[in-house]
């Protein structure tokens, strides 16, 4: 495989992260059980008459977007590849509730045609011009994973240099309501920041988007590689541990090599014990972090974890929020994020310092 | 060099017919999908034709010998029932031995269920039964499939509007030719749905009588429904298993028009440029291309867009072309993929299935589509197109085989 470079960033998360100067400097704690974006200027990254019509993941999307092109200094990419697991939820509902309430009639366009799910990689693609290759994955828990494949796929066989890879989702009011009766959000209230300090059921909902610039090119600065990815669908654990000796055994590395792994534990102590257990069976010594105590759970949150490792990468800091397990070395040369979704759609990435 | 892609087994169920033999015959006897509406409870019913798969859920069920007390959406339901079709055309049986992938495509996921579940919950947030929400999202009729074929190695879902499948079909064989899978199902399922029905009313787009494409009084499009698969092997597995193929999957190019959210660019940039990188990748010339399965909606924009993206790549020598969404609707996420396999059929057959409902030049074109069904026609080279709403384009390139290397 080719080298896959990180030359740049964009995130919009409900934590600060839009600022790519600073690094969770300072963490936002809430007890509502949902985490929404914190949101940038948005007119610094589009038009005023385009945003007025945007829903909120869509804004954010394209703003992660433009963010990352900025701090990769590219104008216009290859290819620009997404993923999402619920798309533009908003406009759907939106569309849906006028149509109910409204019994078919008196209805307007605008949310119907914003919710097709490749809206956002489209508005992207509109801002810039570009009329290069476009795909969105929309998988759940792999849809963040997918597209990241597609982009690793694209860059290897030279089908492209530079690949605008993000993902997004976004939390309403609904998508909250119907997940806390699914039981995959708590009832109880908790604050964030001790979601995994207690041994319960059920997670905090999250939403944002993260953007990636991949390119075969180490450019300027870069945040490491894109070294491995490996995706699989409702795995037994005895395969989950052996899938991971698998794909470090076929990048050269073993599980020593590994100093730092960021799993997605998001608090429901079902979900968690799958992390818990590869943890102790196979990387019982090796630093750890966690994040979605930061981002919440959504289906791709997995992107908010890579933007994590990338800036881990770069500047060779976890910092203390994140940290389930300290470095004693502090030294960050490869970095393994692995995330599932309810157990039925699993991901490892290899990170690793360029 | 890259690997090359056969096809070696279809799956179809359209408004045509039930399985790809019973849509050939549809297609051959000029007996087009388009009725009446009445799976849907709408106040449209009656106003607008749609072209519905002829069975009813409970019938879906049926033939795939499931229990009636069921969580499936219809569009998987739709598509497990395309997806077995492909795999017993193709011979296969076990999922055991050879690394199988299963790309999806969908857009309206499993709203035939959650608009029923919104119903009931927008009123009252203590309201709707969950069982009708838990699929509502794209990536539930790919893993509904997954488990009934089997396939476990590689699933994945896109969705990109109306080019969705296409795009399936297209990554089916980048994964593939990337070696980490020897053989791929790739397409695409949708049903129809009160939010799509509404949705393309709100925009006007929706033709109150039988879509008319490539026609001067065309007047928008005819909804669909349905779902398509084909079966992706490389060349090494085919020549492993001395396994017929059907065709070739010789090029295939996506672009993104860049224009506006729906409406195509007057000149085709999006579409000219995705048939330009088809035909790159398949080492044909524009000459090369014996009919154009077009996307051909019916709409005012996209035949227009259309119609002049492929003028001005063909030039003087345009293919005989066709429309035939007259014959199955808009089959939205699916129709890339139920378009492929009418293609197929088509070569396979040596026949070009007309464009129904034609009867007035475009005025902006030259070129008008086939209007009568052609017997014995000389296909070697098929391309198919589709589009989407956020300008993506997407081409497919089709080849017969004399025999293989």
């Amino acid at each position: 495989m080719k080298d896959i470079f990180i030359t740049g960033l964009g995130n919009v998360s409900p934590q600060r992260t839009f600022d790519n100067s600073q690094f969770l400097d300072e963490v936002i704690s809430v007890s509502t059980n949902q985490l929404k974006c914190l949101d940038p200027n948005y007119k610094e990254f589009i038009p005023a008459d385009m945003i007025r019509r945007m829903s909120r993941i869509i804004k954010f999307g394209v703003a992660a977007g433009k963010i990352c092109l900025s701090d990769a200094g590219c104008e216009m990419p290859d290819a620009i590849i997404t993923g999402t697991g619920l798309g533009c939820i908003e406009d759907t509902e939106k569309f849906l509730s006028n149509m109910i309430s409204g019994k078919e009639e008196f209805l307007t366009p605008t949310s119907f045609i914003q919710s097709t799910h490749n809206t956002v990689s489209a508005q992207i693609a509109l801002l810039l011009k570009c009329h290069n290759y476009n795909f969105t994955f929309v998988h759940r828990g792999l849809s963040f994973e997918s597209a990241l494949l597609n982009s690793i796929l694209h860059i290897d066989s030279g089908q492209a240099n530079t690949v605008l890879l993000g993902a997004m989702d976004e939390l309403t009011r609904n998508t909250f309501l119907i997940q806390q009766r699914l039981g995959l959000i708590r009832q109880k209230p908790v604050d964030n920041l001790q979601l995994l300090n207690d041994e319960l059921r059920g997670s905090i909902a999250g939403e944002g988007s993260a953007f990636f610039l991949l390119s075969s090119d180490p450019g300027k600065k870069n945040y490491g590689k894109i070294a491995g990815l490996d995706l699989f669908y409702n795995p037994t654990p005895a395969v989950i541990n052996s899938r991971l000796s698998k794909f470090l055994a076929d990048k050269g590395k073993s599980l020593d090599d590994i100093d730092l792994v960021i799993c997605g534990m998001n608090g429901d102590m079902k979900n968690d014990k799958i992390y818990r257990e590869l943890l102790e069976e196979m990387l019982p010594k090796t630093p750890a972090a966690v994040f979605k105590h930061l981002c919440g759970e959504y289906f791709t949150a997995s992107a908010f974890g890579l933007w994590l490792a990338a800036k881990i990468i770069r500047q060779q800091h976890m910092p203390e929020v994140v940290s389930l397990k300290p470095s004693p070395t502090g030294k960050f040369r490869n970095i393994l994020f692995y995330n599932h979704s309810r157990n039925i759609e699993h991901a490892f990435i290899l990170v690793t310092q360029s | 060099m890259a690997q090359r892609i056969y096809i070696t087994g279809t799956g179809l169920i359209s408004a045509l017919g039930n399985n790809t033999e019973e849509n050939l015959t549809a297609l051959l006897e000029e007996r087009s999908g388009i009725g009446q509406i009445t799976l849907l409870n709408t106040i449209h019913k009656g106003k607008f034709p749609i072209a519905e798969v002829r069975l009813s859920n409970e019938e879906l069920l049926d033939r795939l010998g499931l229990p009636k007390k069921t969580n499936l959406t219809r569009t998987a339901m739709l598509g497990m029932i395309a997806a077995r079709e492909a795999l017993d055309s193709a011979g296969i049986r076990d999922m055991k031995n050879v690394r199988t992938g299963l790309i999806s495509a969908t857009t309206v996921g499993g709203m035939d269920r959650s608009e029923l579940f919104y119903e009931k919950f927008l009123t009252d947030n203590k309201k709707g039964r969950l069982r009708d929400v838990v699929n509502h999202d794209c990536g539930d009729s790919t893993e509904r499939i997954a488990d009934y074929t089997g396939i476990h190695e590689f699933i994945t879902t896109i969705s990109t509007a109306c080019s969705s499948s296409l795009n399936s079909i297209a990554f089916g064989a980048e994964l593939i030719r990337a070696g980490l899978v020897d053989r791929v199902l790739a397409g695409g399922t949708d049903s129809v749905t009160k939010f799509t029905l509404n949705g393309f009313n709100t925009l006007m787009i929706l033709d109150k009588n039988n879509c008319r494409p490539f026609d001067e009084t065309r007047a928008g499009l005819t909804l669909g429904e349905g779902a398509a698969y084909v079966v992706l092997e490389s060349e090494q597995q085919v020549k492993k298993e001395n396994k017929p193929v059907l065709c070739e999957l010789t090029g295939y190019g996506n672009a993104n028009d860049a224009y506006h959210q729906t409406a195509s660019s007057p000149e085709g940039i999006g579409a000219f440029m995705a048939m330009q990188k088809a035909l790159q990748m398949s080492g044909l010339k524009p000459g090369g291309i014996d009919y154009i399965n077009v996307h051909g909606t019916g709409t005012s924009n996209n035949d227009l867009s259309e119609g002049i993206a492929i003028e001005r790549l063909f030039g003087d020598d345009v293919p005989a072309f066709s429309s035939t969404k007259s014959y199955t609707g808009h089959t939205l996420g699916a129709a890339g993929a139920v378009e492929t396999v009418i293609s197929i059929l088509s070569m396979r057959n040596h026949v070009i299935f007309p464009n129904l409902n034609f009867s007035t030049p475009m005025k902006e074109l030259k070129i008008v589509p086939v209007t009568m069904l052609r017997q014995d026609a000389e296909i070697r080279n098929v391309l198919t197109n589709s589009f989407g709403f956020g300008g993506n384009n997407s081409t497919l390139i089709l080849s017969m085989v004399d025999s293989l290397q």
